[in-house]
């Protein structure tokens, strides 16, 4: 059985994988991250998991106040995913605590923190339940046993005789504590080295659709975001960037800027690439932002690749033409060339750079004080983060005390390896000393700053069996490396990143004779991994050419996945057969000018399949009902999980939106804001999304990522159905 | 009484003189109306083709949408943020008009605006729906029909171009975001009005054809 | 730098700013108000959303100097509003939001459709939420919440 880590990303490390940081990428300061990979070992029991190496402080998790509340740190960044709902929610559950009296908080940056499984602290990968399940389990668990300890004591009974629920301790003659009351007792209580954990059938909140905690401070306006943070008398700061990455500035112009009122300094900086951009110091926003639309610059450009979609496009489709660096080379190389032409499919897929453009822009705030230093931000990489600020400041990472704040959202774009603007809020605060200052990226700055989902290109050979199965399967990927050059590179495998090839490299449908190769150009703009990365394409291409094998035999499109699938994929079996059960009735029944598009994917460990019934108005689709099944092992909170997909559906709607790309011109990001990138609005979303649960005991995986792949090659499928037309290049401009 | 049969006579001179002044002047005035008719329906019809390049110019086509959203820009694209008409062409609740556009154009944001901005109603679209603009015949023969324009004749019409809200600000159309001008159209206002003016003397003909 | 004297949530407020500062940022930062978000500055997210004299407005694009004597309303006043409080309520109750950031535009919206149309038709809530961006997507719940708020507004 799978442990915890059925992250697809995992599986590319080693037992005892260092991370090394190179000497370019971060200035010359030698960084090991230690990935802690736990043994594996045999499922201990329904909802068991082997026990993370390290046992992990509960002082540090849960703080019992004196009015009762229950203040439970969260290890991962909240940016909609729900986790401050959930993680708390696992503590609790074990905990026997009040649910009514928790509260969870976003933990700073600190060594306790970090994620069990890549020891780093950080969120993403869809991995926060499937990798801190078992740890929050073992620390509600751990606590729970040193209240029992200090009522057990104070009453003079044996722990096996008390009781607890609701944040209440019960013994054996009647007697009863509030946690509150045992707090300062209990904390000290020798740290249990074994605990004992719940058995499903005793859990009062994990499997239940439990309410989110952060709702109603986002309601009624009160909850703080990063972007919102104020202290005494910081400054805000802006940026301008090159206009090409990585240029530099020869020459400001600043006398207009400074000349207004608010403005307080300007001055060079380091940014992406190695390019320069001038800095704005301003009283507030507004001023900041005035003052740099007011500056001259003059950019120099010598030397500076200036990347371009129409030629990149071009150069692409010529690699995918060759063979790359191979990731899969099984069965026979040459059974493509036996099939007749008559029976071979040739398919060449586009896909854009995509940015991520969560709805609060980036920002940071940070105090540079000489010795310490102060930094504030929705950080999904915290540990590296953390590093990079004290890199800049001339510091040790210890002395960097970093505040995890509530983020508008973040889809990967908040978790980057180089730390960008970070480091930009560093150079800042340290020029500022004293001063806290807080950067803040305008929406312009966000849509041209970079950090895409990278463009890429396929070309796939098929050869097509006399059964209608597909007997060959030929599979170039031309795209940007996400992890070379980073900390992260050491996940790459023979040259190969894995999250350029996942969902084709490690495909679930039992293709004889599979041959993918990969290329990696190397291109002047930062690229970064999108809500399911690799998946974002390759399950677009997967799913839309199984859909075609299926048509091309005959067949109905879930019976055909059922039959291409191999035994082993057990989640994606019971996604597609509780999808197909569930959606049954009204696809027997579709209107006049309605179809429906089938599209089944398995993506960090979890088996997505979903239904769409579509319709063509004005020219776009109308997606009416989405029908999705998922199996994610344990559902820890069914109503989040619900959550995740009908929305994460909605965000997988972006790849398809007519101006729903980034495109550049000679170097130019032809977009500027969201007149020019056009996310999905409500018209877009489906009408209707019934989410359907596989009931499991397995340990958790994911639900982050897992809904966004299966939108979109669905609802082409659908289009296809509809038009006869086959829809390869996306964003999908013309229906 | 003699003064009185005088004034009498001269009041009768009077009447004579100028009821021959004005049968003669009518004489006269119907000539030369006959001749400015004749000679100014081709100018009418020139002069309407002057109006028809300023109406179909995005500074006012661009609210004369067929569909149920207005279009925004030179290039007419179809306005962002899925605005929509609405049942008074004001936008709908939540997503007026009124929500960003105000009573005057604000340069340092680039937002144009004007008093009372709206869309105008589907009986003076001047495009199909397919955002193409109609000719110039089925645009004359709308502009003209009075069960469809608010009942107004050549002179009301050249009123509403000389001085309705919006259609001046079609000559102080504002800053983009970007801080560029907006374009103008191809004609000044005072030409406009001049060419109005001239069509309207000739009876607000309409070319023929579709 | 000029002197404004604004109405707002019923409350007068005074500040002195640069006349094109757009109100969002007078709300923001001079009248340190945060609950009305930032998120393109171009009217095309809705974010920002307030009311002005009763009309849901875009703030990030209208400058203190425009507004006069219109009230404005803000979400921080909604948990008062009868239709605010039960807009929010049925937010909470059908766990709308995820990263919550557009949520307060999406919530000033919804108030401002609900108060001229009580009982919205699905054509009604697409065409008046039509104009906000949810990047997490939460359109689902939105609807959901803003039929559940339209059955309980007496």
């Amino acid at each position: 059985m799978s442990t915890t880590t059925a992250n697809d990303t995992e599986r590319h490390l080693n037992r005892r994988g260092f991370l090394r940081v190179s000497a370019t990428a971060v200035g010359g300061l030698l960084v090991a991250l230690h990935l802690d990979v736990p043994a594996a070992s045999a499922q201990e029991g329904a909802g068991q998991t082997p026990p993370p190496k390290k046992d992990y402080p509960p002082a540090a998790f849960v703080d019992i106040r004196p009015d009762g509340k229950v203040v439970i740190q969260v290890n991962r960044l909240e940016f909609g995913q729900g986790v401050q709902t959930a993680l708390p929610m696992i503590l609790a559950d074990e905990l026997d605590a009040d649910w009514s009296q928790v509260v969870g908080e976003l933990a700073p940056a600190a060594e306790v923190y970090k994620d069990p499984l890549f020891g780093i602290q950080m969120v993403g990968g869809s991995g926060s339940i499937a990798h801190s399940f078992q740890q929050y389990r073992e620390l509600g668990a751990r606590t729970r046993a040193m209240l029992v300890a200090a009522a057990a004591k104070r009453w003079q009974v044996a722990p096996e005789q008390c009781r607890t629920q609701e944040s209440v301790v019960r013994g054996p003659g009647g007697q009863s504590a509030r946690y509150a009351e045992l707090a300062a007792e209990a904390a000290r209580q020798p740290v249990p080295t074994t605990v004992r954990l719940k058995q499903p059938s005793e859990f009062r909140l994990v499997g239940k659709g439990v309410r989110r905690l952060d709702s109603r401070p986002k309601c009624d306006g009160s909850l703080k975001f990063g972007l919102d943070l104020d202290l005494a008398a910081m400054k805000v700061a802006v940026v301008a960037h090159p206009p090409v990455f990585g240029a530099k500035v020869r020459s400001f112009d600043d006398k207009a800027a400074r000349a207004l009122e608010g403005v307080r300094d300007v001055f060079e900086i380091s940014v992406t690439r190695g390019g320069t951009g001038v800095a704005v110091i301003a009283d507030k926003f507004w001023p900041a932002k005035q003052a740099r639309d007011l500056l001259k610059i003059e950019w120099d450009f010598d030397g500076v690749e200036r990347a371009d979609s129409s030629r990149l496009l071009e150069q692409y489709k010529q690699l995918a033409r060759t063979t790359g660096l191979i990731s899969v080379a099984r069965g026979d190389a040459k059974a493509l060339e036996a099939v007749a032409a008559a029976n071979r499919i040739v398919a060449e897929y586009e896909f854009p750079y995509l940015p991520h453009a969560p709805m609060e822009p980036l920002n940071t705030t940070v105090r540079f004080d000489g010795d310490r230093a102060e930094v504030w931000a929705g950080s999904q990489f915290q540990t590296l983060d953390q590093m990079a600020v004290a890199e800049v400041l001339g510091l040790k990472p210890e002395q960097v005390t970093f505040h995890t704040e509530m983020a508008g959202g973040g889809f990967g774009r908040r978790a980057v390896p180089d730390s960008h603007v970070q480091r930009e809020a560093a150079q800042i605060a340290k020029r500022l000393r004293g001063t806290p200052v807080k950067l803040v990226w305008s929406r312009e700055d966000d849509v041209r700053g970079g950090y895409y989902r990278p463009m890429h290109f396929h070309r796939v050979e098929i050869g097509i069996g006399a059964d209608g199965m597909p007997a060959a399967w030929r599979h170039v990927v031309v795209g940007q490396s996400i992890v070379a050059e980073t900390p992260f590179a050491m996940m790459m495998k023979d040259g190969i990143d894995p999250t350029t090839v996942e969902g084709v490299n490690d495909t679930h449908y039992n293709l004889p004779n599979l041959h993918v190769s990969a290329h990696h150009p190397k291109v002047n703009v930062p690229v970064l991994w999108w809500r399911s990365v690799g998946h974002t394409h390759t399950a677009f291409v997967m799913e839309t050419l199984i859909d075609e094998l299926a048509a091309r035999a005959k067949a109905d499109p879930i019976a055909y996945r059922r039959k291409l699938l191999n035994p082993e994929a057990k989640k994606l079996r019971s996604a597609l057969d509780l999808m197909d059960a569930r959606s049954a009735a009204w696809r027997r029944r579709l209107p006049k000018g309605h179809a429906v598009g089938i599209s089944c994917h398995e993506s960090f460990g979890t088996g997505v399949a979903c239904a769409a019934e579509v319709s063509i108005e004005n020219k776009r689709p109308k997606i009416h009902r989405v029908t999705v099944a998922v199996d994610c092992g344990l559902a820890v909170n069914p109503l989040t999980i619900e959550s995740q997909f009908q929305a994460g559906l909605g965000f997988g709607l972006s790849q398809l939106m007519a101006k729903g790309a980034i495109t550049l011109k000679d170097g130019l990001v032809e977009q500027r804001n969201f007149d020019g990138y056009v996310p999905p609005y409500m018209p877009d979303a489906p009408v209707a999304v019934d989410v359907h649960i596989v009931p499991s005991a397995e340990a958790p995986s994911g639900c982050g990522e897992p809904p966004v792949p299966v939108i979109s090659p669905a609802v082409v499928n659908a289009l296809t159905r509809l038009t006869g037309k086959r829809y390869r290049s996306l964003p999908l401009v013309a229906v | 009484m003699p003064h009185i049969r005088a004034a009498g006579l001269l009041i009768a001179a009077v009447f004579f003189v100028s009821g021959s002044w004005v049968i003669v002047s009518g004489a006269l005035g119907q000539a030369r109306d006959a001749q400015r008719t004749a000679a100014s329906r081709t100018e009418g019809l020139a002069a309407w083709e002057r109006v028809y390049s300023v109406l179909t110019h995005p500074r006012c086509i661009n609210c004369h949408t067929a569909t149920n959203y207005p279009q925004q820009g030179d290039d007419r694209q179809r306005h962002f943020a899925n605005v929509v008409r609405g049942p008074e062409g004001k936008g709908v609740p939540g997503l007026n008009c009124a929500s960003c556009h105000q009573e005057s154009n604000v340069d340092s944001t680039g937002v144009p605006g004007g008093h009372n901005w709206h869309l105008a109603p589907l009986s003076m679209k001047w495009q199909d729906l397919n955002d193409k603009p109609l000719s110039s015949a089925a645009v004359c023969r709308q502009v003209t029909d009075r069960s469809k324009n608010h009942n107004m004749d050549g002179p009301k019409l050249l009123k509403h171009h000389e001085e309705e809200a919006l259609v001046l600000w079609a000559w102080q159309p504002g800053r983009r975001p970007d801080g560029t001008m907006r374009t103008l159209p191809p004609l000044s206002h005072e030409e406009f009005v001049a060419a109005t003016s001239r069509w309207v003397e000739a009876g607000t003909p309409c070319p023929q054809g579709r | 730098m000029t002197t404004y004297q604004l109405n707002v949530n019923g409350e007068r407020r005074e500040v002195t700013v640069d006349p094109s500062t757009p109100l969002l940022w007078v709300l923001r930062e001079d009248l340190k108000m945060t609950g009305t978000k930032y998120g393109c500055g171009v009217s095309a997210c809705g974010a920002c959303t307030v009311h002005v004299a009763g009309v849901a407005t875009r703030s990030c694009m209208l400058p203190v100097s425009h507004v006069g004597e219109r009230p404005i309303v803000t979400i921080e006043a909604m948990s008062k509003d009868p239709v605010g409080r039960a807009v929010q309520d049925a937010w909470v109750e059908k766990d709308v939001v995820q990263c919550g950031y557009c949520q307060s535009g999406q919530i000033m919206t919804a108030v401002a459709l609900l108060k001229h149309t009580p009982r919205p038709t699905d054509t009604n809530i697409d065409e008046s939420m039509g104009g906000n961006i949810c990047r997490c997507a939460t359109y689902v719940r939105i609807r959901e919440a803003i039929k559940l708020a339209a059955q309980n507004i007496k």
